[in-house]
């Protein structure tokens, strides 16, 4: 018997394909699992950014994931409502990110403060001596920073 | 119905389209970067729009049915969108007068009384407001730097002027959604795009085109009455489908 805990579980071998130390559950896109009474598999993700490529291959992979652990049926299908924001990031997730050298959201959507405002330490020396260099970064999720003191550049994970 | 998604669609993937034209060649890296996600966002948006169009029609067609396989005079956009990128002042201007338009447009779609709408406005809204900061602070570094940046831009906001009064004017298909609560009240968003547009102009020291006010507006991309522009575009956007119908990845 198949439960949704297990599902769950082996979601935790999927990994996003653009910052691959963050498993999809760390960015909070799996909204929710299904076990259909034929015991088909339906796992319910938000994207992240509308026209993120990383979509298909995340969807690729949960099928990959599941069918190698043995269930038949796998349906992934997507939600765009409510919309995906960065609050639904774990604090694991979080911290992976910054490990890996990308500064995480700094604020919840709520109270995320005028651009000004915000500010990002640097995720290699910690310096809060930041400046925004472009809101677009490398990806659609992420703004391009650089570190005044160190002089590294850095990407923040945007608060959205 | 379809046809106003379609609609919908076709004004973001247009405008996406022309945007992703930049990839490349924006005068700095980072512009770059930003002209190339910001036609991501929208040809993401393009594409859930395509897909939900599809799943009504039925019939076969995919996300991919209506961008590839329809030719110009089906295309619903405005005609702003399909405008040539021009030098960046150009594509600055275009990108201010349709991100302020969007951004007023999705705000008011996600009170459709349609879900499905409603949950795309809902989430290009969120990207639709990095465009908006983007196109603001570049026409106000534009018309605030040097002589001949503000020159340029001043100049792009008084040629693409006449392009901006076709986003408010409602197709027969807009006023039938309207009516049935579907479509926000295109019309009425217009003074707070003008506010908006006044306010960005004031600070970046440049003139409103106050002498177009109540002037002629070119119109016609509702209907499908396209500017020249569009069947290059789309000779270049559906080449790979045209020469080999039907390739797949």
């Amino acid at each position: 018997m198949i439960t949704k805990e297990t599902i769950l579980n082996y979601l935790e071998e999927v990994f996003d394909p653009e910052v691959p130390v963050l498993t999809i559950q760390d960015l909070g896109i799996v909204r929710d699992v299904i076990i259909h009474s034929d015991q088909k598999v339906e796992v319910v993700i938000t994207p992240t950014y509308s026209g993120c490529p990383a979509m298909n291959t995340i969807s690729t992979n949960i099928k990959f994931e599941l069918i190698g652990r043995g269930i038949q049926q796998v349906i992934v299908t997507e939600v765009l409502s409510p919309a995906w924001t960065t609050d639904w990031m774990t604090e694991t997730g979080k911290q992976k990110l910054k490990e890996y050298g990308i500064a995480p959201p700094q604020y919840t959507t709520k109270n995320n403060p005028s651009e000004t405002e915000v500010v990002v330490p640097c995720p290699q020396c910690n310096s809060t001596h930041t400046q925004l260099l472009s809101q677009f970064g490398s990806t659609s999720c992420k703004a391009l920073y650089k570190c005044m003191d160190c002089l590294e550049p850095f990407d923040y994970f945007k608060c959205h | 119905m379809i046809n106003y998604i379609l609609h919908l669609a076709d004004n973001a993937l247009i405008y996406g389209h022309r945007l992703s034209e930049w990839c490349g060649h924006g005068p700095i890296l980072e512009v770059d970067m930003a002209l190339s996600n910001i036609a991501l966002d929208n040809i993401g948006a393009a594409r859930s729009l395509y897909q939900y169009a599809a799943t009504i029609e039925g019939n076969g067609k995919t996300e991919d049915s209506y961008p590839y396989q329809r030719d110009v005079r089906e295309f619903k956009n405005v005609l702003l969108v399909e405008m040539p990128n021009g030098d960046f002042a150009d594509t600055i201007a275009r990108s201010l007068f349709f991100d302020a338009y969007q951004f007023l447009f999705y705000t008011a779609l996600q009170k459709s009384s349609d879900k499905q709408l409603a949950s795309i406005a809902e989430k290009s809204l969120k990207e639709v407001t990095y465009h908006l900061r983007f196109s603001k602070e570049w026409t106000i570094r534009m018309g605030d730097g040097t002589e001949e940046s503000k020159q340029k831009i001043q100049h792009a906001i008084n040629e693409l002027w006449s392009y901006t009064g076709e986003m408010f004017d409602a197709s027969d298909v807009e006023k039938q959604m309207i009516e049935t609560g579907i479509a926000p009240d295109i019309a009425s968003l217009k003074p707070m795009w003008e506010q908006i547009i006044s306010d960005t102009l004031e600070e970046a020291t440049l003139s409103f085109p106050i002498q177009m006010q109540g002037a002629w507006f070119q119109k016609g991309g509702k209907t499908g009455v396209h500017t020249e522009y569009m069947g290059f575009l789309l000779a270049e956007m559906q080449y790979l489908q045209k020469s080999y119908p039907g390739l797949e990845w």
